[in-house]
């Protein structure tokens, strides 16, 4: 079987930073090819060589066994390599076929013949079994069939080669589930495939062969078949990974957090917190589990002062912290790494040595006298770095520069050295991979260990079952049900987050 | 790296040289000669030292009011209002001028101080609508400057003056105005108000990147939401933002009130100072020393043009077109770098 | 961004080593350029046939206000055209884009070495007053204003006498009895048109109602636009304006009207100039008559005067109906009856002979409504 696409010992610099180096991938044709590799391993930058978008600085890329220089997109569509977004790029307002269609529209008589076209995205909609309407329009669809939309936009430009850029990202198990079947029939329709992801279960589950890169430069390339998730893992981070965590018992101490009765209204004042109670103790990790939407957020942003209490009590070591302001409940010993690191985490366009402040600026040594001292900044910033690990050209680049992983170190590293009483760690790993998480979940054990009390927020029972200490179900604002991951399985979880199963409720 | 410097220094001095080449077609397209038309407008800008003064006369307002603008800017708000808030320091300054009567030391520095609380007052209503309620400030302070206007010259008409269309000329104690700048100007307007300009553009620059205050202004113009996780008061620092924005904007007021012209008058339009001070603020990157340079620029050309007509033939409307196609293409520089990088940033 | 801003700030950084070159190299450049321009009005000045030149600084208006920059302008050309000269040889004027280039514009023309120099319109004095006191060796002329130097020729009008007679044309034109008047801005000059026309209104009939209104500027139409169309729904069916530019917009409305509906009655009073041409629409014309202010006449007659030497300095010129610097324009011949020219004429005989005191400021028509 021949290569339908040869990158080989592809170079690539900005400036200031080797994205990649001597990366080779050969694709064949008909598998689907999985590109593996931490976030700002390189993986994107590789592909938008292959796109068109960057120009290589060395190497060569064949497409058929045949030499290209692929100078924009339009050399690359064709050639036949389409690429699906990560982020879609659609028009909300037109509709599916205006989309597909956008730019490369069949012409009667000056005027779009969408007849045409419509009859033409049905045609390959059913040949691929890519289920669409042509007629809605792109804001009233689901988020899988705005994938599928991107998906037809490529076969409609005529692609043999599709590159998935983290498709499973944004997309629901069930969705997962159809877009696996997808690029199944895909690969039967004789296309091929290159998959850009950091998600080890689908790589075992869908891919033919894979290549990892690993800090810009390439690994190597493994049959699927061959391998399994901790050899992958490890040729991604570049040592042994362990997935389960592990973790002494904990030794609970006094009562840090405690809360008792609360009560939170969200912005249309509709009730989001009813009634809850809720103890956190020294030394241990309390997993705060449920589906999204029932009152987790409103219940975090209450106990940091971001939105205010209805009624209840938020009572910090004993000391009352309720409808406080976000400072005085910070300065009271709570670290927060919020849910929604780019909206709250981090001021994007400060550099990452200032963002390493962010609370506490107006402290010495950091500022004397309203004057910020940046020597004492960013030397802290460069110490913080440095001890979590976060990979950034230098402490003045933009927070923004920094992948999604290096910035939530960022964060972490900065929530964790105040030393607080409580960590709150709200869907601490989203998004990031197995190296990032393994940091992360590494270092909230080590807090607990000395003496701190983290109260856990994730959608991931995984990441649930294998932290806590203790999980608490959320259900319609209250806590319906307190665990211990040993007592427990993820099917009762399931059943408990669901609604379905009271337990013995309440923290008391 | 140093190939990209060397872009950095081109782009914006190709695009004034874009500019001036398609004004020059223009005024070939109307008959007129370009370089006898360019050479009357550096004549008319830096030809002689008389020219000189004004033109850095022209800049002192220019400067204070681009700083006015930039400021709220980088707090993430839109100053409009910097118009209204330039009059109301123009009349403050002018009527502390003619109501008291107190040496120089003492005059002076109260009269810019009366300016820069004017402006500063101008700019904390839109501040506090917008911080408490949620107003946009960009039609709080539109609004607050047709009231500036005709305040004033209502105060002009019936309260300062007696019916009269101006005030009386301020007294030589609260004046900026300065002998030797004169002469060394050959008579221009040139007074001292430059020094408090050039100062105010430190001043904004130690504000903005040196003291907390600066820190959590900044933060707040890039995330609000942020700033208030990080426990930042963002209604204060929005308010805050406004006031300082206005007090630079009124002392831009009390470079024409006490330093130009010596007089408030009743003003049959706005006097486009603040206006203008958002197009020196975007060509100065809303930072301190750009806005300086970016002033001294639109300074040059506003004055410089006054003789294009006299010297060269060039109709005035010709010039102004002319004027605008060097800031159009300046500014669409600047546009163009901006989206530049940003596409840089989402391709990565 | 920041790379962004450097090199912004790297352009203005050569921008201004260019000004400080420039003003380096003024002292000998400038002194050059100065005798050049010696030399070029020299030139001119042969060509004339004599050593004198005249210039003026227009107002915010603009050189093509139609209104009295236009006037004072048409008045040098002539002067000009009498003396074999011609713009840029002789006489020029230069146009201010706001109050802070009167002064410079001055200096300019100073620099240029003009003999007699004009500042038109009362916006100026303040910036005649302060180059004039710089410049001793100049003269200069101010219009519609007064400043006491002795270098300075002040020039003023009886507007109020004018503005009576278009006032006794209104009062004999308006079917409805009701007139109305625009003036720029709130102002004791303004005010003098203002009681002039009020008065002569009265005269005629002292139940016509005459409603005021300022439009706070002199260069904004959109206003007078504003303004006429809200008077003319009321009702008003002449309409006296004295707002230069802005009366633009008061033609434009009445114009429109006119368009619209060709039976309506419909008129403008013009102000300054004969301002005839404005009111034309199709084969009729809205514009009654004009209350005219021959800023020309008086530019010229100056001009003269300094010419041989006889410079009016440190006095104030009045120029009224009896130098016929003040005149009822009476070209729209449709429009202006025998009737009302015969009223016209029976009214400025009073007024030249003294038999009525015309009012010219507000307290003083109150008074004289008050004495009907």
């Amino acid at each position: 079987m021949s290569y339908v696409i040869e990158m080989l010992n592809i170079r690539k610099e900005f400036p200031g930073i080797v994205a990649n180096d001597n990366i080779t991938l050969q694709v064949k044709q008909g598998e689907i090819h999985a590109l593996l590799g931490e976030n700002g391993a390189g993986k994107s930058t590789l592909m938008n060589v292959l796109f068109g978008l960057y120009q290589p600085e060395k190497g060569e890329i064949k497409v058929r066994g045949e030499s290209v220089k692929i100078t924009d997109p339009n050399v690359a569509n064709r050639l036949g390599i389409g690429m699906v977004h990560q982020h879609f790029m659609l028009v909300d307002t037109f509709t599916v076929t205006e989309n597909i269609i956008l730019g490369s529209e069949p012409r009667k008589k000056g005027t779009v013949d969408i007849k045409k076209a419509e009859k033409e995205v049905e045609r390959l909609s059913q040949l691929y079994g890519l289920r669409v309407d042509p007629k809605a329009k792109i804001r009233d669809i689901s988020v899988g069939m705005q994938q599928r939309v991107e998906i037809l936009k490529t076969l409609y430009r005529g692609a043999e080669i599709l590159i998935f850029d983290e498709p499973t990202a944004v997309l629901t198990p069930q969705e997962i589930k159809e877009l696996i079947e997808i690029m199944r029939v895909l690969i039967r329709e004789g296309k091929s495939i290159i998959l850009i992801t950091h998600k080890l279960k689908e790589i075992m589950q869908v891919c033919d062969r894979c290549t990892v890169i690993r800090k810009g430069e390439g690994i190597g390339t493994v049959n699927v078949p061959d391998t399994n998730p901790n050899e992958l893992a490890s040729l991604m981070v570049g040592r042994e990974v362990t997935f389960s965590t592990e973790k002494q018992p904990a030794q609970p101490k006094e009562v840090t957090l405690a809360i008792q009765d609360l009560n939170v209204k969200d912005a249309r004042h509709v009730d989001m917190v009813k009634g809850l109670n809720l103890k956190v103790n020294a030394g241990e990790i309390v997993g705060l589990a449920g589906v999204d939407g029932n009152g987790q957020s409103e219940l975090i942003e209450a106990i940091t002062g971001l939105r205010k209490v209805d009624s209840g009590e938020v009572m910090l070591n004993g000391k009352s912290i309720t409808n406080l302001t976000p400072r005085k409940v910070t300065e009271a010993g709570i670290s927060h790494i919020p849910q929604d690191r780019h909206r709250f985490g981090l001021v994007l366009d400060f550099p990452i040595g200032e963002n390493m402040v962010l609370q506490t600026y107006h402290h010495e040594p950091f500022s004397k006298k309203g004057v910020l001292r940046y020597k004492e900044i960013y030397n802290k910033a460069k110490a913080l770095i440095e001890e979590y690990d976060v990979r950034t050209p230098s402490v003045y680049t933009k927070a923004r520069a920094l992948s999604g992983g290096n910035q939530q170190k960022a964060i972490i590293g900065r929530e964790v050295d105040r030393s607080p009483d409580l960590i709150i760690a709200a869907q601490p790993t989203r998004g990031l991979d197995v190296g990032a998480i393994e940091f992360i979940h590494k270092k909230l054990i080590e807090e607990r260990d000395k003496g701190r009390a983290v109260l856990l927020l994730s959608f991931e029972l995984d990441e649930i079952m294998n932290l806590s200490d203790r999980i608490a179900v959320m259900f319609g604002g209250s806590i319906v049900a307190e665990v211990k991951p040993e007592d427990t399985t993820e099917q009762e979880l399931g059943l408990l987050m669901a609604g379905s199963k009271q337990q013995k409720a309440g923290g008391q | 790296m140093f190939s990209n410097r060397l872009v950095n220094i081109l782009i914006p001095l190709i695009s004034v040289f874009l500019g001036l080449l398609v004004g020059a077609f223009i005024m070939l397209g109307f008959g007129y000669n370009p370089l006898t038309g360019y050479l009357s407008l550096w004549e008319g800008a830096f030809g002689d030292s008389y020219f000189f003064g004004e033109t850095l006369r022209q800049v002192t307002p220019y400067i204070l009011s681009g700083l006015a603008v930039a400021f709220a800017f980088r707090t993430g708000l839109f100053n409009i209002g910097v118009e209204g808030q330039v009059i109301m320091g123009w009349l403050a300054s002018v009527w502390v001028g003619l109501a008291i009567d107190a040496p120089m030391i003492i005059h002076l520095p109260l009269a810019i101080l009366a300016a820069a609380l004017a402006g500063a007052a101008w700019g904390f209503l839109p501040g506090l609508l917008k911080a408490k309620l949620g107003v946009h400030e960009v039609i709080v302070t539109i609004m607050m400057n047709y009231i500036a206007l005709y305040t004033s010259n209502a105060l002009v008409r019936n309260v300062i003056s007696d019916g009269q269309d101006r005030t009386e000329r301020i007294p030589e104690t609260a004046s900026l105005t300065s002998e030797w700048l004169a002469a060394l100007t050959q008579y221009s307007r040139l007074h001292y108000g430059l020094l408090i300009a050039l100062f105010a553009a430190a001043i904004m620059w130690f504000i903005l990147n040196q003291t907390t205050r600066g820190y959590e202004l900044r933060s707040v113009g890039f995330n609000q939401d942020a700033s208030r996780y990080a426990g930042m008061n963002v209604g204060r620092n929005i308010i805050l933002s406004m006031v300082i924005s206005g007090a630079f904007a009124g002392l831009a007021g009390a470079m024409e009130g006490i330093g130009t012209f010596g007089y408030q008058s009743v003003k049959g339009g706005f006097t486009n100072i603040g206006f203008d001070g958002i197009a020196v603020a975007l060509l100065g990157g809303n930072a301190a020393v750009g806005v300086v340079l970016a002033a001294i620029l639109f300074g040059t050309l506003k004055v410089g043009a006054l003789n294009m007509p006299t010297s060269a033939g060039v109709p005035t409307e010709l010039v102004d077109i002319v004027i605008a196609m060097i800031i159009f293409f300046v500014a669409s520089s600047y546009m163009i770098r901006w989206f530049l990088l940003k596409m840089k940033k989402e391709g990565k | 961004m920041l790379k962004n801003r450097r090199s912004l700030l790297i352009l203005a950084l050569l921008l201004a080593i260019g000004m400080v070159l420039g003003a380096c190299g003024s002292s000998d450049g400038g002194s050059e350029e100065a005798e050049g321009n010696g030399n070029d009005n020299s030139n001119g000045e042969e060509a004339a046939g004599d050593d004198f030149s005249v210039a003026m600084v227009t107002d915010v208006g603009g050189i093509d206000d139609k209104s009295f920059n236009q006037s004072a302008w048409e008045g040098l050309k002539a002067f000009g055209e009498e003396n074999g000269m011609e713009k840029g040889q002789g006489i020029d004027y230069a146009q201010s884009a706001s109050d802070a280039d009167y002064n410079t514009n001055l200096n300019r023309l100073v620099r240029s070495d003009y003999n007699l120099i004009y500042g038109i319109g009362f916006l100026l004095a303040p910036a005649i007053e302060e180059v004039a006191d710089q410049n001793p060796d100049t003269n200069f002329g101010i219009v519609d204003s007064v400043v006491e130097k002795d270098n300075v020729a002040s020039i003023v009008f009886k507007e109020h006498q004018g503005s009576f007679l278009v006032g006794v044309a209104a009062a004999m034109k308006t079917e409805s009895d009701k007139v109305g008047f625009i003036g720029g801005v709130d102002s004791d000059l303004i005010n003098k048109f203002e009681a002039g026309f009020r008065a002569g209104v009265k005269s005629v009939n002292k139940d016509i109602e005459v409603k005021v209104q300022y439009a706070g500027a002199f260069d904004a139409p959109d206003d007078g636009k504003a303004i006429a169309s809200n008077m003319y729904s009321q009702g008003i069916d002449v309409i006296y304006h004295a707002s230069g530019g802005t009366g633009n917009g008061v033609f434009a409305q009445a114009k429109d009207l006119k368009q619209n509906d060709a039976d309506r009655n419909v008129w403008v009073i013009g102000v300054d100039r004969d301002q005839h041409e404005e009111g034309q629409i199709n084969d009729t014309n809205v514009t009654l008559t004009s209350m005219v202010k021959r800023v020309d006449v008086a530019v010229q007659d100056v001009s003269t005067n300094a010419m041989n030497g006889e410079f009016p300095g440190g006095e104030v010129v009045e120029y009224g109906l009896e130098d016929d610097a003040i005149s009822v324009a009476t070209t729209n011949e449709e429009a202006m009856t025998d009737d009302i020219k015969t009223a016209v004429e029976d009214w400025k005989e009073k007024i030249v002979n003294g038999e009525v005191e015309v009012p010219s400021t507000i307290d003083e028509v109150k008074e004289f409504e008050d004495s009907l």
